[in-house]
C-alpha cells in the first residue's frame, strides 16, 4: 500500500541536512509520497527503510515479462477492476498451446502459421503472441526437441508445461539469453519448480484451485527468490474462475494483498473461456486450437478491451489518396473514427477504384455519432475542404458524403458553392457497387 | 494460508422482471421467463444474490428479410418465409424467448399492414409456449401502428414491445399500459440518456418492473467496448441504489454482429479472417459472451451455434454457486 508522507518521513534519517534540495526531511517526504522525487535524492536513508519503500512503492500487481529475441509479452501493472475507472493497460498476451507428443512436421507447421499470423484491424497489425508447449508424454527430450522445431520456425516467447520441473531442464538449455515462462507449479511440485526457475531467469506459473493454496505457494516461492509469478486460478468451472480471478484482482488492488499481487494466466478450451479471460482480469490467455477465423476475433476483442476509455482511436484528419487518383475523380467524406476511417477506406482499395478520401476532423467519432454530437454538420465538412485547398486539386467537384447522414447534403451543397454533392450509401460495404453504378454512370 | 476476501455490500438491487404472462394469469404462454433481481455484479455469487440466470432471445422476422447475412439465409431456409414456423424452430434451438422483429414492409413491397403485424404475431404465439418480444420496424409512424395493433390484439399476454427512444415512446408506453406489456428502452450507451428515458417512461405512470432498459452495443470491432463499459457502469450505479438504473438490460449482439462486414461477407477478404461462417459464429459469440460478464439479463442472438455456446456459458456461470457459498 502506498505510503503517506508522514509514514515516510519516520523512515527518513531525520536529519534536515538538506542535501536531497529540500529545507526538512518532512518536505521531501511529502514530495515523495506524491511521486514527484526519487528516493535516490536522500543519499543518507538507511538500507533497511529503503527496502520498506521500495516494497511499498512496487505496484500492486508486479510487472511480468516474457521475452525472446526481437520480442516481449508484458502483464501486470493493472490499477483499475473497471475500465471506464482508468484503463487497462497490458493486453493479456495470447498464446497457443501445442503438446510435445505432436509429430515434428506438425510442429514446425503450426508453430510457422502462428510465427506469420498477421491481422490488420482499423490500421493496427495484430499478432498471436507465443506458443505454449504442454509435455503430454513425460519425457524431456520430446520437450526439447519441440523447442527445437518451434525456433526453426517461430521466434516468439514461448510457455513451457510439464507436470515434473526435470522434464523441462533440457529444453530450457535451448532457450538462453530468453525469459520463458515454465509451469505450472504445484503444492507437490513447487520446490524443484522454483528451483529451475531461479537458475533459468524464467517466469513461474504457479496453479491451485483455490486462493488460500495460492497465496501460500507464492509466498513460498518468493522465499525461495523468484519474483516472477504468474497466477493460475484452476476454477472447477467458467463461473469460478470469473470468481477468482476477480477476487484475485480485487485483494491485490484493494488490500494490497502481495501474495496475490501478480498478473494471471487462464488456460482456456471454450469461446466462454476465452472472452471471459480478455474481459475479466487474465494477463496471459493460453488457447488449445489456432485458427484464424478464431484468433482474429479474439485479437480484435482484446483490442477493443483495452482501449483506452478517455480517447478513442483516431486517424489524422486530412486528405487521403486511394488507387492513385486523377483530378476528375471524386471525393468521399468521412470522419476520423478509426473504425470509420478503415471500413471505408479498405472497401475502396480493395475496390481498386480511385478516389479522395477527405477525413474531417470530427474528434475521432463515427459518422452518427458525430452527426449527433454535432461535430460532423455542414459548416465542418467544408471546413475541411478548405483546410486541404481541394478547389485547387480536383477540377470535377464530386463530393459524396456518407449515406448516414443523406440530410446534410442541403446545407452542405450552401456550405460550397460550386460543388456537386452526392449522397452515398449507407454502409461502406457497398461503396464499390456505388462507385460504378452511379458515380462512373454520371 | 487463509485469505481473507473483501467482499461489496451494496444497498441497491435489479428489479425483477417477468416477461410472457401463463393461461391462469391472463395469457397463453406455456412458461414466462423472469430477470433481474440481481445483488451483486454479474456471477458474484460469493457477495450476494444472482437469483435469474440471463437468458438467451433468437431474433425472428416477420418475413424473409432483405439484409440479413446469407450465412443466416441459409440457416433458416426452411422457415424463413413463416414466422411461426421460424419461432418453433428457435424454441427448438434453445432460445428462452423470441424476438420478432416487424418489417416496414411486406412480401410484396409494400408497407407492413396493422392486420398483417397482428397476424404474424399471433401466429408466433400460437406456434410457441415462450414469451414473446415485438420490435416495430425502427422508424416512428410505423412502430406506433404496428405495434398498437399488436399490443391490443394481444392485451394480457405480458408481451415487450419495443423499440421505446428519446423521440418515440410515448405512444408505445401508452398502449403498453392498457394492455399489460412491458417495453424496451433504449438509449446510446449513455448511463444519463438511459436514466432520463426510464424516468419520462415511468412519469407516464408505465410501473419499473415493466420497463426493460437497452443500453445499446456496438459489435466486436465496432465499439463493444462503449457497450461493456456502459453496461458495468449502468450495473454498479443500479447496485449502489439509483433507482432509475435498476431495471433489467436487454441487449442485440445479433443484430450488431451480423451487420459487421466480418459476418456478412465471405469473399475479396484477407486470408488472416479464416472461414466465413466460423468467423461469422465466432463473431457473434464472443460479442455476446463479453456482455454477458458485463451485465446483460437479455441477449437477443440470431445463429443456433451461438445460442448454445452462450446458454452453456451462462450454466456454469450460474452452477459456480453452489462452489462459493
Ligand atoms: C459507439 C457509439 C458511440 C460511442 C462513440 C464511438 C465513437 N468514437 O464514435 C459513444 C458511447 C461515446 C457514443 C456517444 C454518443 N452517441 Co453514439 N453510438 C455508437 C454506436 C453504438 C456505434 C457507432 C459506431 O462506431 N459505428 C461503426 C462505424 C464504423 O460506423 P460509421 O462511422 O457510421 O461508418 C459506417 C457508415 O457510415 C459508412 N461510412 C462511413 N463514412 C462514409 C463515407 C461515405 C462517403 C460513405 C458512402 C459511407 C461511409 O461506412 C461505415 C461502415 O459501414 C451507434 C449505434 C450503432 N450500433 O450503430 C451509436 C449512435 C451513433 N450514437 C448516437 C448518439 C445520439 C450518441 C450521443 C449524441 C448520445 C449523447 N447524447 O450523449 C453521443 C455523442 C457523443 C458526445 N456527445 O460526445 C446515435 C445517433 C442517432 C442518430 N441517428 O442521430 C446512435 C445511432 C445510437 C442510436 N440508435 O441512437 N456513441
Ligand atoms: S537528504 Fe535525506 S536526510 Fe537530508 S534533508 Fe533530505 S531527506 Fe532529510
Amino acid at each position: 500500500m502506498a505510503l503517506s508522507g508522514i509514514q515516510i518521513y519516520k523512515l527518513l534519517p531525520q536529519t534536515n541536512c538538506k542535501e536531497c534540495g529540500f529545507p526538512t526531511c518532512l518536505a521531501f517526504a511529502m514530495k515523495l509520497a506524491a511521486k514527484q522525487v526519487e528516493l535516490s535524492a536522500c543519499p543518507y536513508v538507511s538500507e533497511e527503510s529503503k527496502a520498506l519503500l521500495e516494497e511499498s512503492s512496487a505496484p500492486p500487481i508486479r510487472l511480468i515479462s516474457l521475452k525472446s529475441d526481437g520480442y516481449e509479452v508484458k502483464a501486470g501493472n493493472e490499477v483499475v477492476m473497471y475500465r471506464h475507472e482508468k484503463t487497462f493497460y497490458n493486453k493479456p498476451g495470447l498464446f497457443v498451446k501445442i503438446k510435445t507428443s505432436s509429430p515434428e512436421a506438425d510442429v514446425k507447421t503450426l508453430a510457422q502459421r502462428i510465427q506469420e499470423y498477421r491481422v490488420n484491424y482499423v490500421g493496427i497489425d495484430l499478432e498471436v503472441d507465443g506458443i505454449a508447449l504442454e509435455d503430454d508424454t513425460n519425457e524431456g527430450e520430446k520437450m526439447k526437441n519441440a523447442v527445437k522445431a518451434v525456433r526453426s520456425v517461430c521466434k516468439k516467447p514461448l510457455m513451457l508445461f510439464a507436470t515434473s520441473a526435470a522434464n523441462l531442464e533440457p529444453a530450457l538449455t535451448e532457450l538462453n539469453g530468453e525469459s520463458p515462462l515454465i509451469g505450472c507449479a504445484t503444492a507437490d511440485s513447487w520446490e524443484k519448480f522454483a528451483e529451475l526457475a531461479k537458475q533459468y531467469k524464467a517466469s513461474l506459473a504457479v496453479m491451485a484451485d483455490n486462493l488460500d493454496t495460492l497465496a501460500e505457494l507464492s509466498e513460498k516461492i518468493k522465499g525461495k527468490g523468484v519474483e516472477d509469478i504468474v497466477l493460475v486460478p484452476h476454477g472447477k468451472n467458467l463461473g469460478h474462475e470469473l470468481i477468482l480471478q476477480t477476487q484475485i484482482r480485487r485483494l491485490a488492488l484493494k488490500s494490497n494483498y502481495r501474495p496475490l499481487g501478480y498478473p494471471t494466466l487462464a488456460f482456456c478450451q471454450t469461446h466462454a473461456q476465452m472472452a471471459q479471460a480478455i474481459a475479466k482480469y487474465a494477463g496471459f490467455l493460453v488457447i488449445d486450437t489456432f485458427a484464424e477465423e478464431l484468433a482474429y476475433p479474439l485479437l480484435v476483442l482484446r483490442q477493443n478491451i483495452y482501449t483506452d476509455p478517455q480517447k478513442p482511436i483516431q486517424v489524422q484528419p486530412g486528405l487521403y489518396e486511394i488507387n492513385n487518383p486523377q483530378p476528375t475523380d471524386p471525393v468521399l467524406v468521412t470522419t476520423n473514427f478509426s473504425i470509420t476511417y478503415f471500413s471505408v477506406a479498405n472497401e475502396v482499395e480493395g475496390s481498386g477504384l480511385p478516389a479522395y478520401l477527405l477525413v474531417a476532423d470530427a474528434e475521432g467519432m463515427s459518422v452518427l455519432t458525430a452527426w449527433a454530437a454535432g461535430k460532423f454538420d455542414a459548416e465542418r465538412i467544408a471546413k475541411a475542404v478548405k483546410a486541404v485547398n481541394l478547389d485547387a486539386k480536383v477540377t470535377r467537384k464530386r463530393l459524396v458524403l456518407p449515406g448516414a447522414v443523406a440530410v446534410l447534403s442541403g446545407e452542405v451543397e450552401s456550405e460550397l458553392p460550386g460543388w456537386e454533392i452526392r449522397v452515398g450509401p449507407r454502409e461502406a460495404v457497398d461503396i464499390p457497387k456505388f462507385y460504378k453504378q452511379v458515380l462512373q454512370a454520371n | 494460508m487463509p485469505v481473507e476476501v473483501p467482499k461489496e455490500k451494496w444497498p441497491g438491487s435489479v428489479r425483477t422482471i417477468t416477461l410472457g404472462a401463463l393461461p391462469s394469469e391472463g395469457g397463453t404462454r406455456k412458461r414466462v421467463v423472469t430477470v433481474g433481481g440481481e445483488t451483486a455484479m454479474p456471477f458474484m455469487h460469493f457477495e450476494g444474490e444472482i437469483p435469474n440466470p440471463p437468458v438467451v432471445a433468437i431474433e425472428i422476422k416477420d418475413r424473409k428479410p432483405d439484409d440479413w447475412s446469407p450465412l443466416l439465409l441459409e440457416t433458416w431456409k426452411d422457415v424463413i418465409d413463416d414466422p411461426a414456423q421460424w419461432a418453433a424452430a428457435a424454441e427448438a434451438a434453445g432460445a428462452d424467448l423470441i424476438v420478432l422483429a416487424l418489417s416496414l414492409t411486406n412480401r410484396n413491397g409494400e408497407p407492413t399492414s396493422p392486420d398483417e403485424a397482428v397476424a404474424s404475431v399471433k401466429a408466433v404465439l400460437r406456434a410457441t409456449g415462450l414469451p414473446l418480444i415485438v420490435f416495430g420496424p425502427g422508424q416512428a409512424e410505423a412502430d406506433n401502428a404496428l405495434l398498437v395493433a399488436v399490443s391490443e390484439a394481444t392485451k394480457g399476454e405480458r408481451l415487450a414491445l419495443g423499440i421505446c427512444e428519446d423521440k418515440n415512446y410515448r405512444t408505445i408506453v401508452a398502449t403498453a399500459m392498457a394492455n399489460d406489456h412491458l417495453v424496451t428502452a433504449r438509449t446510446p450507451m449513455d448511463v444519463n440518456l438511459a436514466k432520463q428515458l426510464n424516468i419520462l417512461i415511468s412519469d407516464m405512470g408505465l410501473p419499473l418492473d415493466r420497463i426493460l432498459m437497452d443500453p445499446t452495443t456496438g459489435a466486436l470491432g465496432y465499439g463493444i467496448e462503449y457497450g461493456f463499459s456502459v453496461m458495468e457502469r449502468l450495473r454498479l450505479a443500479a447496485l449502489q441504489g439509483d433507482k432509475m438504473t435498476q431495471l433489467p438490460m436487454i441487449v442485440t449482439p445479433g443484430f450488431e454482429a451480423w451487420k459487421a462486414k466480418e459476418s456478412k461477407v465471405g469473399e475479396g477478404v484477407p486470408a488472416s479472417w479464416g472461414d466465413w461462417l466460423n468467423r461469422a459464429i465466432n463473431w457473434e459469440t464472443l460479442t455476446a459472451l463479453t456482455l454477458v460478464e458485463s451485465g446483460a439479463d437479455i441477449v437477443v442472438l440470431r445463429h443456433p451455434e451461438s445460442v448454445k455456446r452462450v446458454k452453456a456459458a451462462i450454466e456454469e456461470l450460474m452452477a459456480a454457486k453452489s462452489l462459493v457459498s
